[in-house]
């Protein structure tokens, strides 16, 4: 386990290198110089170069890129291009309404996932399964931002159970940031949920397929206790892997849906850096988004080692 | 499961698909008015005869603005999963032919690396550095195809390497690259079908979302994903305005997603028995 560990370490910490060295070189491709953009047309040569060393621009690109990471293990994310503020803190703000409403959202999808997963494999082939599956079908197929959209038309605006939009702080309150960000989460947490609720129910016929089930049910125990006792807890290790996965893409997906909703979040965040060309935000938020993924799949190979011995040794 | 069920999701999936793709070409050589044609009197009307789906903001037609907009769709869609396929069947290819050498390592790590970038990620990127537009779109979704279909290329092709016709080419002395295309390409076939149209529909739904945000088609190329931004604000007045595109996104994704099963009960009878 621990050289599986190691080895598994080693290409985490190679992928995380790898993709700094991407996003770095893509972004060092872009046109233009950022202080003689922050200053405008009629910088003067030696607040151009006093900016540029401020800002970090005037050492030599593979410089650039070590101080970049160096700075970032630190927590040092540089300093923004348009309002002078240290990066890191920028994002912190708005991690605060990005992380909870992702968390929100995985627990919303599992919450709707699992029962309806375990439902339809019950009722396999019946008229429940064919009414789930068909739900699943159209949750897949509504694009999360429209179905926000309907919502708010609906439940803000018509019915006026939820504001339309915005964030009252969650200094205002717990319950208050809480209710905010329910519509949001719904509408993130629906297209994910669909999926889950499919390798839910396939991963659960699966296990029912088994020999061990077979013989669960031969020995005289009742179809309620084989299911929830021998056939669930086997078959959640799929599922497991698919609601780590879907943290990182909820973190992502979120960014569309904070549109909708107008939430100060990381979405916000990163369409102002764009307009502004604050590109050393976008850099940093791109960089934070990808080592989610990273280290969320990681995670979940570890755990899934832990769980399967016989993945230890194939790897 | 009956064996009527999977013709069935073929043929109104198919059906569904074809009503927007058929509206997309239509829309190239005639809209029923013109997609720039402001008319400001007659700005958000419901439907009417003359207007099927009714007018916009600015008294655009609607149905013009939404089949020029299945043109948008269909064509970032269709290229980034050429792009996708493009880049990923030979990668794929290529490292189930050399299994477990160096060069299926480096594919394959490359790949995870790649899954490790969602689209959206991929878009803001390419955007923060080239400005919006497009193009940007139809890169980030097909840079996102690459893995899926590489990974799936590999899987099919390292299972079809074991069998005793693909013995008997070797043994005939073909190289690889002609094994891997005379003989692995055509078999996977059907599976790279049946992928596509389910990358077509997620690009698709990709393309939307990325419009909406303003990373995807910029005005005045009508996307559904930009008219329903610009619904947002309207959308206490003229519900309509938001609901016909969502709708004209969900019938088409939903129709390719049930081609997209019925396709593969159709050509791969082993997982039918299943599902």
């Amino acid at each position: 386990m621990i050289g599986y560990v190691l080895r598994r370490f080693v290409s985490l910490i190679v992928s995380l290198v790898v993709a700094s060295l991407v996003i770095f070189m893509v972004v060092e491709v872009a046109p233009g110089d950022p202080a003689a953009f922050m200053l405008g047309m009629s910088a003067q040569p030696d607040t151009l170069a006093a900016l540029r060393a401020e800002l970090g621009l005037d050492v030599a690109k593979p410089q650039r890129y070590l101080n970049w990471v160096s700075g970032m293990v630190q927590g040092d994310f540089g300093t923004s291009y348009t309002y002078r503020t240290p990066v890191a803190g920028m994002i912190a703000d708005r991690m605060w309404i990005s992380l909870p409403l992702a968390v929100y959202a995985l627990v919303l999808s599992t919450l709707i996932a699992f029962p309806a997963g375990i439902y339809a494999a019950s009722r396999r082939g019946r008229a429940g399964d064919i009414a789930v599956m068909g739900a699943t079908q159209l949750g897949v197929a509504v694009p999360n931002f429209w179905f926000a959209m309907i919502m708010v038309l609906i439940f803000a605006i018509n019915l006026g159970w939820f504001s339309a939009g915005g964030f009252p702080g969650w200094d205002k309150g717990f319950w208050g940031g809480i209710k905010a960000l329910t519509l949001p989460a719904i509408a993130l947490a629906l297209p994910q949920a669909a999926i889950l609720a499919r390798v839910m129910r396939s991963s659960l016929l699966d296990m029912l397929g088994e020999d061990f089930i077979r013989t669960a049910r031969a020995k005289g125990l009742r179809a309620r206790s084989v299911l929830w006792k021998h056939a669930l807890r086997n078959a959640m290790i799929p599922v497991l892997t698919i609601i780590g996965l879907q943290f990182s893409f909820l973190l992502a997906g979120g960014i569309i849906i904070e549109q909708v909703f107008y939430l100060p979040g990381l979405g916000r965040l990163v369409f102002q850096a764009i307009t502004q060309r604050d590109l050393i935000v976008v850099e940093s938020v791109v960089m934070l988004l990808v080592f989610a993924v990273i280290v969320v799949n990681f995670v979940v190979d570890l755990t899934y080692a832990a769980v399967d011995p016989r993945l230890r040794v194939q790897a | 499961m009956t064996r009527r069920w999977p013709n069935r999701s073929l043929m109104i999936g198919a059906a569904l698909a074809l009503i927007f793709i058929a509206g997309g070409f239509l829309s190239l050589i005639w809209t029923p008015y013109a997609i720039d044609g402001v008319d400001i009197p007659n700005k958000m009307l419901l439907p009417t005869a003359a207007h099927w789906l009714g007018t916009d903001h600015l008294g655009r037609d609607i149905l013009s603005m939404i089949m020029v907009g299945a043109q948008t769709s269909i064509a970032v869609a269709v290229l980034a999963v050429g792009i996708g396929m493009g880049v990923g069947i030979p990668l794929g290819l290529t490292a189930a032919a050399r299994a477990g050498g160096w060069l299926d390592e480096f594919i394959m790590r490359g790949n995870d690396l790649v899954f490790a970038f969602p689209s959206l990620v991929i878009a803001i990127l390419i955007t923060a550095v080239f400005g919006p537009g497009a193009v940007n779109a139809i890169i980030a979704i097909g840079i996102f195809n690459i893995p899926v279909f590489a990974r799936l290329t590999r899987g099919a092709a390292l299972s079809l390497w074991q069998r005793d016709f693909i013995l008997a080419a070797r043994v005939s002395g073909k190289s690889g690259l002609r094994i891997s295309v005379e003989h692995i390409l055509p078999n996977i076939t059907s599976l790279m079908i049946v992928q596509g149209t389910i990358q077509f529909s997620l690009g698709i739904l990709a393309e939307a979302g990325l419009s909406y945000v303003g990373l995807g088609a910029q005005p005045p190329i009508p996307s559904w994903g930009r008219m329903l931004a610009e619904s947002q604000t309207l959308v206490s007045l003229a519900p309509q305005l938001a609901l016909i595109p969502g709708l004209a996104i969900v019938l088409t994704v939903l129709g390719l997603n049930l081609m997209g099963d019925g396709l593969r009960d159709m050509l791969d009878p082993r997982i039918r028995a299943e599902r």
